[in-house]
């Protein structure tokens, strides 16, 4: 029983050890970015470039801490007390929210070039091999027979920019006839299969469990749809879409807490670099500098027409947020019983 | 080992139950657990290895087994007074006392770590008495401690209860009227009888505590090498598109599982050979 | 009982305060809103079902390996805190890769019965079960060990049936543990995020479960009604737990006079 106990303790403390051995070989200075999901890669290879970079003009090593999740989750740890020194997410309205919290200036989205989107992506079609369903635009998807995957607006991001997509498109399609609109969008939603609550669930409904004939996703995602699984599916833009715009921002009580204002703002610039917009291109994001971007021709479908969520059709995040997507709102009228 | 008369007599009723769990397993337990090694195997050894060696992986280990320990240690000693004083003493509010201890079962994961974040986050009441004496509670270890703790809190404790409430207290009243100590008591007389309930506790509050997710994902902020977890890991790599990795990883978890129960085997051959003496 | 009141107490009391913001009028509302309350009775009916399921095989299983010895029993005994193990996410994957109509699972039964067990409320049921299973088998089995078979023994050489030593000799004694095991299983399953979200459809009025409706209001950081649901699902986890610790306690009374 005692060397029960002995080696028990033996196993405690060997296990503190290497935890605590990590401190002493902490860098000199030290950001956190709270990001989103999928940006793991994007960030991965970022940090590595800006931390050599740094070092070079300061002689001191950075480290930059990553953290990855859902979006608004994201957000919501920050309010809660997540020291961010940087958040990158997916969208304007959860950076809005961290600033009503009092964490955030307001004016932030002026802060940085581009509303303060390095980076932009837009919703497009991934379906299977050689498109059996022939589907290229909106108005495919309430077909006859077809299955519709995407995930939950009221969960997810992604899903909001896809619901605001279709929306746009059937805005126009019904000359502003908004009754029309919301029928549309709600046999839309007939035909979606399974809601899932965030983009990788419906991706990995669609992709690995075979259900539904298209996925509606990011376009950055449907890239990476397409590496895990190559050759099974392709990605068909439709002519009108939406410009998704991910903001980062400067988190300016957390920045001044720690004294690291100056690291911060150094680092979300050198997103705008060619270098920065190079990498942001790589892994599958448009970069926000039309130069840029145009290298990756080959890549995006740049003349796609995109209606951004400042557009009068919607009138900025807020207000699309508070019309569509809270409790009561359009999506929730448009399942009833 | 004896047969006892009342199964040996049954033979086609043991066959049918034994047949019975063995379909139930291999549907519910098996059929998943294959599926998991099935989807690892696909992709190839190499892949795994780099999964299961990538440095972000073994932090997140290391900090999932630090929790994990700290967690299971604290639930023992607590369990092992609580049901004490539950089954042996009457006192005021001993009901109540029962079902706090149910608590954690009753409440959804996420809400415990929301509960956690209401109390210790910015949000919460104790934020500037912790502000001010520079002590963080959630969004770092001492947090995903917490919510670990937390959230397997019953589970020891939930264990011994049935044991000692069937075993009643005359053998102890005996001991005691023969003038043990409570000690010698305790070890000697209750613990032999409650080893086993206090060791599946102990198994059940591990493997719980290291296969943790919902309430650790609430407290964590997800800081990579830093307050991620081992599960919080894997979900991040399932939801980056690295579904290969992320299977490996996760089967690191069923491997621990798996030590977990080589360990009790050894322990339970160990204390059958102690009765034989 | 002060770690008690630190790791249980405190944050239950936060919980109150926090859905108090909405005042009486606003709480009710909310919990009261046909969509929440749908997702509230599919949880419920749901882990029901799994926990019932569970009571059943479980108590077979907590049977089969205390008191048989066979091939393999050890693997059995082991692989039951499985569900533990595994993340809930990947638990969650796989049981959906299993079970939709082209999975292992799934294509069998389809084909057969045609019946879909993913996206369905079966698939609910089925990633309740599988995460629960420890939880009966576990609390039976200590108890099943302990229980001396000189009663059995005794009950069969004074000639009474099979049946009837079990049920009247066998199946008092492991009762509360056999409630206990039902209760968290239900309980547990209530709450159950991770998991099932994969393999339920989250389609409104149909496959949506109670804990996904507390997560899309925190979506909208609506702390206030996000507690609200959480206290009403509390309220009804709280009162099992309560129930069955009473029934528990009344028959602990009786077991303990012989």
């Amino acid at each position: 029983m005692k060397k029960l106990l002995l080696s028990a303790l033996i196993f405690i403390f060997s296990a503190f050890l290497p935890v605590s051995g990590n401190f002493l070989l902490a860098a000199d200075v030290e950001i956190n970015n709270v990001s989103y999901d999928p940006t793991r890669e994007l960030y991965d290879e970022f940090n590595g470039v800006f931390e050599a970079k740094y070092k070079a003009d300061t002689g001191k090593t950075l480290e930059v801490v990553q953290s990855h999740g859902g979006s608004s989750k994201q957000a919501r740890t920050v309010i809660e007390g997540n020291e961010a020194d940087v958040v990158t997410l997916a969208l304007a309205i959860d950076i809005t929210e961290i600033e009503k919290a009092g964490l955030i200036k307001p004016g932030w989205q002026k802060e940085f070039p581009h509303n303060s989107a390095p980076y932009t992506s837009t919703i497009v079609f991934l379906v299977r091999k050689g498109n059996p369903k022939n589907i290229h635009d909106w108005d495919d998807l309430i077909r006859e027979g077809v299955g519709v995957i995407t995930p939950n607006p009221k969960t997810s991001g992604g899903a909001r920019w896809n619901y605001l997509a279709a929306w746009a498109f059937a805005d126009r399609k019904f000359n502003h006839d908004e009754a029309k609109v919301k029928q549309f969008l709600k046999e839309i939603f007939e035909h979606v299969l399974v809601l899932d609550t965030g983009a990788r669930g419906s991706t990995n409904t669609f992709v690995a469990n075979g259900q539904g004939d298209v996925l509606l996703a990011w376009e950055n995602e449907a890239y990476l749809a397409l590496e895990e699984a190559p050759g099974k599916f392709e990605i068909v833009s439709p002519p009108l879409s939406i410009l998704a715009e991910p903001p980062v921002a400067i988190v300016d009580a957390y920045v001044d807490k720690k004294g690291t204002r100056e690291v911060a703002t150094e680092y979300l610039n050198y997103l705008y670099t060619p270098e920065g917009q190079r990498i942001a291109g790589k892994h599958f994001y448009r970069p926000s500098d039309p130069a840029i971007a145009e290298e990756f021709k080959d890549q995006f479908q740049l003349k796609m027409e995109l209606v951004t969520i400042d557009d009068p059709l919607f009138g900025g995040w807020e207000k699309a947020q508070a019309k569509h997507f809270n409790d009561g709102g359009v999506f929730d009228q448009i399942y009833t019983r | 080992m004896a047969e006892l008369s009342f199964s040996r007599e049954n033979k086609w009723l043991r066959r049918l139950l034994i047949m019975v769990s063995f379909v139930f397993i291999t549907v519910m337990l098996i059929l998943p657990l294959v599926q998991v090694l099935a989807q690892v195997w696909d992709f190839g050894f190499k892949n795994f290895w780099e999964a299961v060696t990538d440095e972000y992986t073994l932090k997140a280990l290391k900090l999932s087994i630090l929790t994990m320990i700290s967690a299971v240690t604290l639930n023992t000693l607590f369990g092992l007074a609580a049901a004490w004083a539950i089954t042996r003493f009457r006192f005021w509010g001993k009901g109540l006392l029962i079902t706090l201890i149910d608590i954690p079962f009753a409440v959804s994961p996420v809400i415990a770590g929301l509960v956690f974040i209401m109390t210790f986050g910015r949000l919460g009441w104790t934020y500037p008495f912790l502000e001010a004496h520079d002590i963080k509670i959630v969004f770092a270890t001492p947090g995903l401690v917490l919510a670990t703790i937390f959230v397997t809190f019953p589970f020891v404790a939930r264990e011994i209860i049935p044991v000692l409430l069937s075993r009643g207290t005359d053998e102890e009243e005996a001991a005691m009227l023969l003038g043990s100590g409570f000690f010698q008591l305790f070890r000697r007389v209750t613990f032999p009888h409650l080893k086993w309930a206090l060791l599946y506790g102990i198994i059940l509050c591990t493997a719980r505590a290291l296969g943790e997710f919902g309430a650790v994902s609430v407290v964590s902020g997800h800081l990579r090498g830093k307050t991620n977890t081992l599960p919080l890991h894997i979900e991040i790599l399932f939801r980056e598109y690295h579904t290969a990795q992320s299977f490996s990883a996760a089967a690191i978890l069923v491997a621990a599982a798996i030590l977990i129960l080589v360990f009790r085997n050894i322990l339970e051959h160990v204390s059958e050979k102690d009765r034989e003496f | 009982m002060s770690y008690l009141s630190i790791i249980v107490l405190i944050p239950m009391i936060s919980l109150a305060v926090e859905s108090s913001g909405l005042g009486v009028r606003g709480f009710w509302d909310t919990v009261t809103d046909t969509r929440t309350l749908i997702a509230c009775r599919v949880s419920f009916l749901c882990s029901l079902a799994g926990a019932l399921v569970n009571a059943v095989f479980g108590l077979i299983l907590a049977w089969v390996i205390t008191r048989y010895r066979f091939p393999l029993r050890r693997l059995i005994d082991g692989l039951i805190e499985l569900p533990f193990a595994l993340p809930t996410a990947v638990a969650g994957i796989s049981l959906t890769v299993l079970t939709t109509d082209n999975g292992w699972l799934g294509k069998p039964v389809f084909d057969l019965f045609g019946i879909r067990i993913a996206y369905t409320q079966l698939g609910i049921i089925l990633a309740i079960t599988f995460i629960t299973i420890p939880f009966v088998v576990r609390s039976i089995q200590p108890v099943l060990e302990q229980l001396s078979r000189d009663y059995e023994d005794a009950g069969l050489l004074l000639g009474a049936g099979r049946t009837r030593v079990f049920f009247q000799i066998v199946l008092p004694e492991i009762k509360p543990a056999l409630l206990t095991g039902f209760s968290l299983a239900f309980a547990r399953g209530l709450g159950e995020y991770g998991s099932v979200i994969f393999i339920a459809g989250n389609i409104p009025f149909q496959t949506e479960i109670a804990p996904l409706v507390i997560m899309s209001k925190l979506e909208q950081f609506n702390y206030d009604q996000a507690t609200a649901v959480a206290v009403l699902m509390l309220f009804f986890s709280f009162t099992i737990m309560f129930f069955v610790n009473r029934l528990q306690a009344k028959i602990s009374r009786f077991t303990g006079e012989h």
